[in-house]
């Protein structure tokens, strides 16, 4: 990939590894929840060190998960308030993913999609964050009924947490060019303009 | 017991009263619940706290603590009244029919001939009627108003359900149940057990709370039954092994009445204790006392024991004064006693009146104490906080631990409540430089007959010539005690009706008590154990369970003392015909020619019924005593009486007679008197007693029992906690005039507040096991609390029933 | 611990199934509360023959001691003081382990091996599998199941599965002086319970009944009560006890339905990348940002 020194800012140093801490977090997490979640899954406990180590180490991983995350709420909670116009792109969303764009509303930084992937990623992980506090015996110990209902709790976030997750990496994968944002910090003008043209216009003056 | 603990399961009614057995005899207590699953029996207990035996029962009553003569007695009236009696038992198979002296009386409380002064009794009028024939009077129509019948009928005549109500507290509907319960086993094929335990034992009446069970029993007809009889559970694995070998300067092994100072020889002393039969053609068996009494004589002293010397008879201690625990503690407080040797005893923690018994051993010069356990008592003069708030400085008592092995860690024999004698085998060796208690007293034994031998002595002949044929002297080993125990024979025995007829050759081991004679030919070191160790062998050890009657008789189990006999007084589970009064419970039956059954008879096995030989064979008159004659101390029917300290102002019996508040013939020292505590400081009844997670002052050093009951607690009834504001778990402070202990509170709906004489009631229970050595929380010895005063009789002392206060701490 | 693998039945977080080729006798325990006399002997012999010692502790006021099941006290007694028609009555349950035919523990269990249910009905804890994650505890409708505070394992009765393997009665029974705690076939256990609550309704108990809860499948631990139709004066004894919804339901199904979704959104996010083609930025606007940039070029450059 070509740096071209007009290619637009669109995350700093410190947004970009808030969001690795939270991303490498979430899979190391992803995968000893997964261990427990499902016997299919069970030999990943292997890559923790077995399953004792899995049982200990997933809790203080969601701890740093969950502060890294409320640093990076606050920092995007502001881009990521609904508006009209993202209303109508998410009502055009079908078309969106047939592969057809050009039907598609003017975008800020952010598209319909990625602002209802914010709230419910951050509903998913106060819910996580929660339940996994209520359901962590090796600190708390609470009523029975309480932890039965975190662990479900737990592990529907989980899951609807894992689906989101791969939606939202799909997102990236399929988008060319979206990638390199979380990487080098910038994107093409050709990429904003096509994507987030609202936001183009806004860095770019024209 | 007069039965057996396996015996209990072919009972009708259980009925519990004085003891705990669930509790305090949990498996024993199991033929409690097997008579319940398999006969459909029922359980009943009394007691002042709902425990975990009225847990299982059918029906529980509440009582008073120190009231049980006054509810008893109130059964007899029952009985007598409703006229449930076995009426052919009572009038052939006890004293109802004898005529009483007409010298003896009963007024507002006192028995004739009392001495106020002595607190004593002149019991010369307490006596049967004597005929010109030599024999006691009778009345078979029991019409006679000097009948024992009759008396005992106008005794208890006064214990009306409502006077029962108005002293005991227990709901007159719920005595008259139980009264219904015990009335139903006078029927011929009914029988009631009683099991009681300390609950009647420690009270100043201690011995007439059990007498007037008896009494019941043989109204009943229970006595000699099987299911039936009266179960005196013993709390020690072997305590009735100790009281068998004499652990009572009383006695001499085998409950012979010991010397005293009034013995001045052997001839009267033998006369004194050989009573003459009082009915015609009675075996009166103590009449062998001169064999029972000579043969221990040769175990003990052997061919030094000669006619010449009366048998070695000057040799014995002659008490002059009560040997009793009590007196004895109270003898070293006055500093009469300068040396203890304290062996397999706690005294700190077991005799009433800690300050008391910590002052007295503090005037001691030395104490040697012997336990496998570093004991309360052991520590007597160290301070631990205010478990123990001594200062050594000032006590010069100079203590020796000699450690002991522990049951499980040495051989012998376990005498269980039932008489049963069983061998038990070492398990494993004691701990670190532990001997096994023969061993310790054999080294002493040995080092004082040196010294006895070496310098003479004032009086060296007791120790010098007693008996020790031990293999190794300075370990007598347990199989040698136990044949001596049993006895041999020292010369050739004969047939006494055909002398050319050898019974047991020289040197052979005797095979039953039967055997014993008075002209120093065999020695037996306790007639009742003579035949545990025949030349069969060692009989204690058989372990034949088999059980041909269903009954658990099991004969070729162990060795019942006496020679083997399950259940005492059998002879009486049948009519006067020799016929069962309950064929489905054979225990004995005259066959035509000889009595048979299930049991060793307590009977001349040919006595046919026709020589009308009574089946109560220990008492010269052949038969069971409604009227105990002058065997008693305070009366020869039991009468109530408060216990020392009592919530009441006086004895509701007798009301205006001052004298007859409690017993008026048990014995108080001087300073004792002074400690009662009265109703106006000490408002509240408190008892003491035992848990089923512990055994004495013993368990609290296992980390075990420790785990089950950790913590020293009293319990109180919910109506005193919420006059108080203490809550469960509350620490609280109970105190009585001679100290105060503080523990946690239990409060339970099982302990309920009483009506007592127009007067609320209300009763603090008081675990005794905790103090401040062992693993269980350090806690402060119950027995700080408990006055200094025992029974008339045996001066067991009233850990039962007395005085306290309680407030949070 | 002590029986073979052939008398594995079920075990934790395991979709195949275990040897089925050896049928054996179901067992059971029945305790006869109406015969039991509080007197701790079950405690003492459970700490004695598993060789653990709990705590000393305190009193806390009332006779039960230790308070609560703990990793090192499987079982306990439980005294209540209750008044029925008018009579107190002191109702003791010795609590512990139901082995329940269905057990919540081994549903809930994340760890493979660590929960094993056998042929003969003992539901055993295999510490040297378990995770210490605590699942069981949710999964338990008696609230049995405790976590060590040293070791983070599961621990809990175990019916003696060592003794039982060699056709010995669980410590407990052994040990018991009333003969209030039976052993035996589960059958001859109805059995005996059945002449229990006969002799029970005799005496006036008219709800004397069997507790064996049919919603966990029936449990290898049975009482007989005096009170059957309120099994809740028993220390709480829950009525109709089940596995709580929560854990069947996420246990139960939810769980292999949400991996299959998962499945489902990586394999369509495949397919649809496949079928519909990366989302490139498009030729027009790539020239257009060209053409600007050589016209700014062009400005600069003047």
């Amino acid at each position: 990939m070509i740096r071209d020194p007009k290619d637009l800012k669109r995350y700093t140093a410190s947004e970009r590894a808030n969001h690795w801490v939270v991303g490498i977090s979430f899979i190391l997490l992803g995968l000893s929840g997964l261990a427990f979640f499902h016997p299919a899954f069970f030999p990943l406990t292997q890559l923790f060190g077995g399953p004792v180590w899995t049982r200990i180490l997933h809790p203080y991983l969601g701890v740093i998960m969950a502060l890294a995350f409320v640093v990076m709420f606050f920092r995007f909670k502001h881009l990521n308030k609904m508006t009209p116009a993202d209303k109508e792109w998410l009502s055009k969303v079908d078309q969106m993913v047939d592969g057809d764009d050009h039907n598609m509303p003017e975008q800020g930084k952010y598209n319909g999609g990625q602002k209802v992937m914010f709230w419910a990623l951050a509903i998913s992980m106060l819910l996580m964050t929660l339940s996994g506090i209520v359901i962590w015996r090796a600190w708390f110990d609470l009523p029975v009924d309480i932890v039965r209902l975190g662990a479900v709790v737990h592990a529907a976030a989980g899951a609807v947490m894992i689906g989101l997750i791969m939606v939202h990496v799909y997102a990236a994968i399929w988008v060319k060019g979206t990638i390199r944002a979380m990487w080098y910090g910038t994107v093409t003008r050709a990429w904003a303009k096509q994507h987030h043209r609202g936001w183009y216009r806004q860095v770019t003056g024209k | 017991m007069t039965n057996h603990w396996v015996d209990i399961k072919n009972a009708d009614l259980i009925f519990v009263m004085g003891g705990n057995p669930a509790e305090a005899h949990p498996c024993g207590f199991k033929w409690a619940i097997e008579a319940k699953k398999n006969r459909k029996a029922k359980l009943v207990v009394v007691d002042p706290r709902f425990n975990r035996t009225a847990s299982v029962a059918d029906y529980y009553a509440p009582i008073r603590p120190g009231s049980d003569i006054a509810f008893l007695g109130g059964v007899i009236n029952y009985l007598v009244s409703h006229d449930k009696l076995q009426h052919e038992y009572v009038k052939a198979y006890t004293n109802a029919a004898f005529l009483i002296d007409e010298g003896y009386g009963f007024e507002d409380g006192i028995f004739s001939g009392y001495n106020e002064e002595k607190r004593n009794y002149d019991k010369s009028t307490w006596k049967y009627q004597m005929g010109e024939d030599g024999f006691a009077k009778v009345d078979e129509t029991l019409q006679d108003p000097r009948c024992v019948f009759q008396l005992m009928k106008a005794h208890y005549a006064r214990y009306t359900p409502e006077v029962v109500q108005q002293v005991c507290g227990t709901p007159k509907d719920a005595f008259l149940k139980v009264c219904e319960y015990i009335a139903s086993t006078a029927a011929k094929d009914k029988v009631m057990t009683s099991l009681y335990a300390l609950g009647w034992t420690e009270h100043s009446v201690g011995s007439q709370n059990i007498r007037c069970m008896a009494m019941i029993q043989l109204l009943l007809g229970n006595m000699g039954m099987a299911g039936g009889g009266i179960g005196a559970l013993r709390g020690h694995a072997n305590v009735q092994g100790i009281t068998d070998m004499c652990a009572y300067s009383q006695n001499l092994p085998g409950y012979l009445s010991a010397p005293n100072e009034t013995d001045k020889d052997r001839t009267s002393y033998l006369e004194k204790r050989t009573p003459k039969a009082l009915r015609p053609n009675q075996m009166n068996f103590p009449q062998n006392f001169p064999k029972w009494f000579t043969s221990l004589c040769k175990a003990w002293y052997g061919n030094a024991a000669t006619p010449e010397n009366g048998f070695a008879f000057d040799w014995l201690p002659k008490l002059g004064g009560p040997g009793d625990t009590l007196a004895i503690f109270h003898a070293m407080f006055e500093g009469k006693i300068n040396g203890f040797i304290c062996q397999g005893f706690n005294p700190l923690s077991s005799v009433p009146n800690k300050k008391k018994v910590g002052d007295a051993l503090a005037r001691l010069k030395w104490m040697v104490v012997i336990d496998p356990l570093a004991t309360d008592t052991s520590e007597f003069w160290k301070p631990h906080g205010e478990f123990n708030d001594v200062k050594p400085a000032e006590i010069p008592t100079e203590v020796f631990r000699l450690p002991a092995t522990l049951f499980a860690e040495n051989s012998g024999t376990f005498t269980n409540s039932g008489r049963v004698i069983q061998w038990r085998w070492k398990a494993a060796d004691g701990p670190g430089d532990a001997k096994d208690d023969t061993e310790i007293i054999a080294a002493l034994f040995l080092r004082l007959k040196a010294m006895y031998a070496k310098d003479g002595g004032a009086f060296p002949d007791p120790i010098l010539n007693l008996t020790w044929a031990y293999t190794q002297p300075a370990k007598p080993s347990p199989e040698e005690l136990l044949r001596e125990i049993n006895g041999k024979a020292l010369a050739d025995v004969v047939d006494p009706k055909d002398p050319t007829k050898v019974l047991v050759k020289a040197g052979e081991q005797l095979p039953s008590f039967a055997m014993l004679r008075d002209d120093g030919s065999t020695a037996c070191g306790n007639w009742i154990y003579c035949g545990s160790w025949s030349q069969a062998g060692n009989n204690t050890a058989r372990r034949d369970n088999s059980d041909p009657s269903g009954l658990g008789q099991t004969l070729n189990w162990g060795f019942a003392w006496p020679v083997n006999r399950r259940i005492l007084y059998n002879r009486a589970s049948a009519d006067v015909a020799g016929k069962p009064w309950d064929a489905q419970r054979t225990v004995l039956k005259w066959t035509g020619t000889a009595w048979g059954g299930n049991d060793i008879p307590d009977m001349r096995p040919n006595a046919a019924p026709e020589e009308n030989v009574m089946p109560f064979i220990m008492t010269p008159e052949g038969v069971g005593r409604l009227f105990s004659r002058e065997l008693m101390a305070e009366g020869p029917l039991p009468e109530h009486y408060e216990p020392f300290e009592s919530p009441l102002d006086n004895n509701p019996m007798h009301p205006n007679n001052p004298k007859a508040k409690s017993n008026p013939a048990a014995r108080v020292y001087k300073g004792d008197m002074e400690a009662f505590g009265t109703a106006k400081d000490f408002p509240y009844v408190a008892t003491t007693y035992r848990l089923v997670e512990h055994f004495h002052y013993w368990t609290k050093f296992s980390q075990i029992n420790a785990i089950m009951q950790p913590e020293q607690f009293v319990e109180l009834g919910e109506e005193l906690a919420k006059e108080k504001g203490i809550k469960a778990g509350d620490k609280v402070k109970i105190r009585s005039n001679r100290g105060f202990i503080k523990a946690v509170a239990v409060v339970t709906k099982r302990i309920k507040t009483l009506d007592v004489d127009g007067k609320k009631v209300h009763t603090v229970g008081i675990p005794i096991h905790y103090g401040f050595k062992g693993a269980t929380r350090p806690g402060f010895i119950t027995n700080t609390l408990t006055p200094f005063v025992g029974d008339a009789n045996t001066q067991t002392p009233e850990y039962k029933a007395f005085l306290v206060n309680i407030e949070k701490a | 611990m002590a029986l073979q693998s052939l008398d594995i039945k079920q075990r934790s977080a395991t979709t195949t199934p275990s040897t089925q080729v050896r049928q054996t006798v179901e067992i059971a325990k029945l305790i006869d509360v109406s015969a039991c006399i509080g007197c701790k002997a079950c405690q003492v012999a459970c700490s004695e023959w598993n060789d653990i010692r709990d705590e000393v502790g305190n009193c806390h006021g009332v006779y039960d001691n230790p308070m609560d099941l703990s990793a090192k006290s499987w079982t306990v007694m439980r005294y209540t003081e209750v008044e029925q028609n008018n009579k107190l009555e002191w109702l003791i349950r010795k609590d512990g382990c139901m082995h329940c035919a269905d057990p919540g523990c081994l549903k809930a269990c994340p760890a493979p091996g660590a929960i094993i249910q056998y042929a003969n009905g003992i539901v055993d804890f295999h510490q040297e599998n378990c995770i210490g994650c605590g699942y069981c505890v949710t999964g338990c409708p008696f609230n049995v199941p405790r976590i060590s505070k040293e070791d983070s394992k599961a621990y809990k009765c175990s019916l003696c599965s060592d003794r039982v393997a060699v056709n010995q009665a669980p410590a407990c029974v052994k040990s018991c002086p009333t003969g209030a705690i039976q052993f035996g076939s589960k059958e001859d256990m109805k059995d005996y319970a059945a002449k229990r609550v006969a002799d029970l309704k005799e005496r006036g108990y008219d709800q004397a009944g069997l507790y064996d809860p049919q919603g966990v499948g029936g449990t290898h631990v049975m009482y007989v009560l005096h009170h059957a139709d309120k099994p809740d004066l028993y220390a709480g004894l829950p009525a109709n006890p089940s596995i709580s919804p929560l854990v069947s339901l996420w246990k139960g199904f939810a769980k292999p339905l949400a991996t299959l979704a998962l499945a489902g959104v990586a394999l369509g996010s495949l397919f649809h990348y496949v079928t519909k083609g990366p989302n490139e930025v498009s030729k027009e606007i790539e020239d257009e940002i060209e053409r600007e940039d050589a016209l700014a070029n062009k400005e600069e450059a003047k």
